[in-house]
C-alpha cells in the first residue's frame, strides 16, 4: 500500500520538533500579552464564581486583578518557551505535559480578558463541558473498542444517529427511558453488526462499509422522523433523565457539583471509562482483543478466533455508539431533531486519534473538545468579538496535528483496518 | 435509458475510444474464453443487480412504514397486499415521471404544440440532469483518488470551498464580459476545491497522516469557515440571514431552454471534464503514473516514479473537480451560496465511484443515475408523500450491494468470477 512509502518512524525526540514547540510556547505567551494584556485597563477585576448555578454557594468567588493575572500568564509561559529553546533538549519526553499547561493557561488568560471587570461562572463552564464531552467520548470509546481489534469505523455518525432515534422512538411508546436505552443500544449493535459483517465476512473496504452505515443511517432516521416523529408528536416526547446527586461526594467544594450532581449519561461514561480501561489492560479477553488488532495472524496461530473477536469487538463498539446517539434525545434534548448528532461521531473520531486509541486518552480528549465546545457557546455569552467558529474548527485542526506528528505520534493498531483472511 | 441519450450524441466520435477501454476495463476480471457479450454482463450483472435491490428493499421500506398496509391487514391479508402494491407503484411511478417526465404529458404537449407546454413536459428530464451534474464532478474527484490509491472522503468539504470561492469571485469581480467572467469564477472554484485537497495531500506526503482522517477533518474546518464566512465578511449587506450577495449577471452560467428549464451550460462542462479526466488518466504519462502509484506503489517508486509527488498531485486534482461541483452549483443554479447548500453530495459520490467502478465514463453514468433518484425523489415526497430521504436509504443499500458483490450472487445464484475482482485499494490507518 501507498502508506508504507511514506511511513517515518519517530523513535527519537526531534530536535526540530523541540524548537518548533519552543517557539510555540513562546508565540502563546506573546498572544497573551497583544492580544489579552495589553488592552485591558488597569484596576479592573475578574471574579470567577467557582460554584454551579442554583446550588447553595460554598466557595467564595475567585476574584483576581485583570492585568495582573494576565502578565504573570505571559511571563510564565515566555519562561517556559525560552527554557524549552535555551535548553539543548527542552523538557524532553515531558514536552506535551508542558504544553497541556501552557495551553491551559492561554485559555486562563483569554477567560480573564474576556470577563474583565466582570462576573463569570467558570464552574458552570467545566459542567457544560463534562456534558458536551460526554457523546464525544462514548463515541471514542466505541472508535477505540472497534480500531483495537483491527476495524476502522468511520460510522461512529450514522450509529449514534440510529441511536437517538430509535431511543427518542422507543422512549416515547413505552414510556419508560430505560427502555428507550436500551433500544437504543441494540440499534447500535445491530448497525455494528451489519458493519462487521461487511467488513469481516464480505471484506469490504472498511471505509466503504462505514460509509454505507453512514448513508444508510442519515436516509432512515430522516426518513421515519419526517414520516412519523414529525407527524405523531407523541412519539417524540421521551423526556430525558433527571439530575442524580450522589448524596456525600456532591458537597466537595468546587469538584462536588461539577462531577457528582449530573444524570446518568455522564456516571455511565466514567463507569466504561474504567470499565473498559480495565478490560482492555488487565484482562485476558482485552489481551485477545487487542493482539487481533496489532497481529492477527500470530493470534491466530496462538489459538484465538479473530473472527469472533472482530465480530465482538465492532457490536459492541456499536452498542457504545447507539448508547452515545440515546445521550443526544434521552439525556440533553429530549426529543429527535433530524441530523441532530451534527457530526459529533466524527468528532468522536478525532478524539480516539487525539486520545492515542486507548479510553483515557480518548476521554482527555472528548474533554479537551468538549471545552472547546462550551467556549464557543460562552463567548457568545460574554460578547466577545472573536468569531466562534474558529474556536469550532480547534477539535478538527488539533487531530490533524497530532496526525502530523507535531505534538507526538499516535501509536495506533498496527493491523487497524487491515482485512484478515485465513490462509 | 432516456437519460443516456445525451450521453451518446456527446460521445458519438469523441468517446468512442472510451468506451472501449471501458468495456476493457470492465471486463478485465471476467474469464477469456466467453464471448464478450457474456463477459460484459457478467460484470454488469453486479451494479444493474444492486440497483434493481436496492429498489426492491427501498420498496419493502416503504410498504413496512406506511399505515395503510397495517390497516388493511386488519380486513384481510389480501387487502394488505393490495394496499401494499398502491403504496409502492404510487412511490415508484412518481419517481419515475417525477425524474424522466410524463409520458402522456408529453405526448399530449407535443400534440398542442405549445412551446411553454412541451418545455413543462420534458423539465423532469432536464432538471434530472442539471442534478446529476455534482455528482458527476464530485464522482470523478473520488474516482480520480481511487485509481491513485488515495481515499478522498473529503469531497464534500472541497465542494464547500469551491463553491465559496466561486461565489466570491462571482460576486466580487465586476464589469468583466461574461466571457471572461465565467471561466474565472470557474478557476477560483477549482483553485479553492484543489487547495482542499492538497492539504490533506501534502499532509499524507509529508508525515504519513491518513488522508481519510485528514480529508473528513477538513470537511468540518470548511463548515465552520464558511459559517463564518457568511455570517460575516461574505454576508449579504442587506440580509440577516447567512447567505452570500448573488452573482453578478456575467458570471451566470447561461441556460440553453427558456423558462422553467433550468438546463444550463455546466452539463456540457462536466462531460467536457469528464473526457478530459478520462484522456489524464488513460492517455497522459502523468496519468499512468498516477494509476501506477495507486496500484502498485512499490513497483510505482522501483520503476523510479516519486510516489509523493503522485499522492499531492492526485489529491489536488481530486480537490479541484469537487471544487468544481461546488462552482457549478453558485454560478448554475443558486446564484448565491448559502449553508448547508451542498446536501450530501460528498458522501454519495464515494457510492457513485465505486459503482462506476471508477471510469470517468462509469461514473458519468451512475452520476446521471443518482442525479435521477435525487430529482425524482421531490416529485415523490409531493405526490405519493414519501419522504424525500428514502433516496439516502436507497444509495446506502446500492452501495452496500455493489461494495460486497457477493451479497448479489448470493441472493441470484450468480457463479463468481474466476479471477480476483479489483478493489478499492485503501488500506487502514495504520499504513501498511
Amino acid at each position: 500500500m501507498a502508506e508504507t512509502a511514506l511511513r517515518r518512524k519517530v523513535v527519537y525526540i526531534s530536535p526540530t520538533r523541540q524548537r518548533v514547540m519552543g517557539i510555540l510556547f513562546l508565540s502563546l505567551a506573546a498572544l497573551i500579552w497583544v492580544l489579552f494584556s495589553r488592552p485591558v485597563e488597569p484596576g479592573l477585576t475578574t471574579t470567577f464564581v467557582l460554584t454551579p448555578g442554583g446550588f447553595e454557594v460554598v466557595l467564595t468567588p475567585l476574584e483576581l486583578p485583570t492585568l495582573t493575572t494576565l502578565n504573570v500568564l505571559a511571563t510564565l509561559s515566555a519562561f517556559i518557551g525560552a527554557y524549552q529553546l535555551v535548553r539543548a533538549r527542552g523538557f524532553g519526553r515531558h514536552t506535551n505535559k508542558v504544553l497541556a499547561i501552557v495551553v491551559a493557561m492561554f485559555i486562563l488568560g483569554f477567560l480573564t480578558w474576556a470577563a474583565a471587570g466582570r462576573s463569570f461562572n467558570f464552574a458552570n463552564m467545566l459542567n457544560i463541558a463534562l456534558s458536551k464531552a460526554v457523546p464525544i467520548t462514548l463515541g471514542a470509546l466505541s472508535g477505540v473498542l472497534c480500531e483495537r481489534a483491527g476495524v476502522v469505523n468511520i460510522a461512529i455518525e450514522g450509529m449514534m444517529l440510529m441511536g437517538a432515534m430509535v431511543g427518542a422512538l422507543v422512549g416515547s411508546v413505552s414510556g419508560s427511558l430505560w427502555i428507550g436505552v436500551l433500544s437504543a443500544v441494540l440499534a447500535g449493535g445491530l448497525l455494528g453488526f451489519v458493519h462487521a459483517v461487511l467488513s469481516i465476512k464480505y471484506v469490504v473496504n472498511q471505509i466503504v462499509s462505514g460509509t454505507v452505515i453512514n448513508i444508510f443511517s442519515i436516509g432512515m432516521t430522516s426518513y421515519i422522523a419526517s414520516k412519523f416523529l414529525n407527524v405523531y408528536r407523541h412519539l417524540n416526547v421521551p423526556g430525558i433523565f433527571p439530575i442524580w446527586e450522589i448524596p456525600i461526594l456532591s458537597n466537595i467544594p468546587f469538584f462536588g457539583p461539577i462531577l457528582f450532581r449530573n444524570n446518568m449519561f455522564v456516571f455511565a461514561m466514567f463507569f466504561f471509562l474504567f470499565a473498559l480501561h480495565f478490560l482492555l489492560y488487565y484482562t485476558r479477553w482485552g489481551l485477545r482483543l487487542r493482539s487481533v488488532g496489532e497481529h492477527p495472524e500470530a493470534a491466530d496461530t496462538l489459538g484465538i478466533n479473530v473472527f469472533r473477536t472482530r465480530y465482538m469487538a465492532v457490536i459492541l463498539g456499536g452498542m457504545m455508539a447507539g448508547f452515545a446517539g440515546a445521550y443526544f434525545t434521552l439525556g440533553s434534548v429530549g426529543r429527535f431533531n433530524e441530523v441532530m448528532t451534527a457530526g459529533r461521531g466524527f468528532i468522536g473520531l478525532a478524539a480516539m486519534i487525539f486520545g492515542n486509541w486507548n479510553p483515557f486518552g480518548a476521554f482527555g480528549a472528548g474533554l479537551l473538545f468538549g471545552f472547546a465546545d462550551s467556549l464557543a457557546s460562552i463567548m457568545a455569552i460574554l460578547n466577545v468579538r472573536i468569531p466562534s467558529q474558529f474556536l469550532l474548527m480547534a477539535p478538527y485542526l488539533a487531530t490533524m496535528m497530532v496526525l502530523a506528528g507535531v505534538v507526538g505520534r499516535g501509536q495506533m493498531p498496527a493491523a487497524d483496518g487491515q482485512p484478515y483472511e485465513k490462509q | 435509458m432516456e437519460e443516456e441519450k445525451p450521453q451518446k450524441k456527446q460521445s458519438k466520435d469523441g468517446q468512442k475510444n472510451a468506451f472501449q477501454i471501458f468495456l476493457e476495463e470492465l471486463i478485465r476480471g471476467a474469464p477469456e474464453h466467453s464471448s464478450r457479450l457474456r463477459r460484459v454482463w457478467q460484470v454488469l450483472s453486479i451494479p444493474v443487480l444492486a440497483i434493481l435491490t436496492g429498489l426492491l428493499v427501498g420498496g419493502v421500506i416503504i410498504i413496512l412504514t406506511t399505515e395503510e398496509v397495517f390497516a388493511a391487514w386488519a380486513q384481510s391479508p389480501l387487502a394488505s397486499l393490495a394496499a401494499a402494491w398502491d403504496v409502492v407503484s404510487n412511490a415508484y411511478s412518481a419517481l419515475f415521471t417525477g425524474s424522466l417526465g410524463d409520458p402522456a404529458r408529453i405526448i399530449a404537449a407535443l400534440q398542442s404544440g405549445d412551446g411553454l407546454a412541451i418545455r413543462r413536459a420534458f423539465n423532469p428530464i432536464f432538471e434530472s440532469l442539471v442534478s446529476s451534474i455534482p455528482y458527476i464532478f464530485a464522482g470523478l474527484s473520488v474516482a480520480l483518488g481511487f485509481r491513485a490509491g488515495l481515499f478522498n472522503i473529503g469531497a464534500e468539504g472541497q465542494i464547500f470551498v469551491g463553491a465559496i470561492c466561486a461565489a466570491f469571485a462571482g460576486y466580487a469581480i465586476t464589469g468583466v464580459p461574461a466571457i471572461i467572467h465565467i471561466p474565472l469564477a470557474i478557476m477560483a472554484g477549482a483553485i479553492g476545491g484543489g487547495l482542499w485537497g492538497f492539504i490533506p495531500g501534502w499532509l499524507k506526503a509529508k508525515t504519513g497522516g491518513h488522508e481519510v482522517i485528514n480529508t473528513i477533518m477538513m470537511n468540518f474546518i470548511a463548515f465552520r469557515l464558511s459559517d463564518w464566512l457568511l455570517s460575516g465578511p461574505m454576508q449579504r449587506p442587506d440580509s440577516f440571514n447567512p447567505v452570500s450577495p448573488t452573482i453578478q449577471a456575467t458570471a451566470v452560467l447561461p441556460r440553453l431552454f427558456d423558462h422553467p428549464i433550468r438546463f444550463h451550460l455546466g452539463f456540457f462542462i462536466a462531460l467536457f471534464i469528464a473526457w478530459l479526466v478520462y484522456w489524464f488518466l488513460f492517455k497522459t504519462k502523468y496519468g499512468f503514473f498516477l494509476r501506477t502509484v495507486g496500484a502498485n506503489p512499490h513497483a510505482a517508486r522501483y520503476a523510479g516514479m516519486n510516489v509523493l509527488t503522485g499522492v499531492v498531485l492526485a489529491m489536488t486534482m481530486a480537490g479541484a473537480l469537487a471544487g468544481l461541483a461546488g462552482a457549478n452549483e453558485v454560478l448554475g443554479v443558486n446564484y448565491h451560496l448559502a449553508m448547508a447548500f451542498s446536501s450530501g453530495y460528498g458522501f454519495d459520490s464515494i457510492a457513485l465511484a465505486l459503482i462506476g467502478k471508477s471510469h470517468p465514463l462509469g461514473v458519468v453514468l451512475a452520476a446521471l443515475l443518482f442525479g435521477t433518484l435525487r430529482n425524482g425523489a421531490v416529485r415523490m415526497q409531493l405526490a405519493a408523500g414519501i419522504p424525500i430521504d428514502i433516496i439516502s436509504v436507497l444509495q446506502g443499500l446500492i452501495l452496500a450491494f455493489v461494495a460486497a458483490p457477493a451479497i448479489i450472487r448470493t441472493i441470484y445464484r450468480l457463479r463468481a468470477p474466476e479471477a480476483h475482482e479489483e478493489e478499492v485499494t485503501v488500506s487502514g490507518w495504520a499504513g501498511d
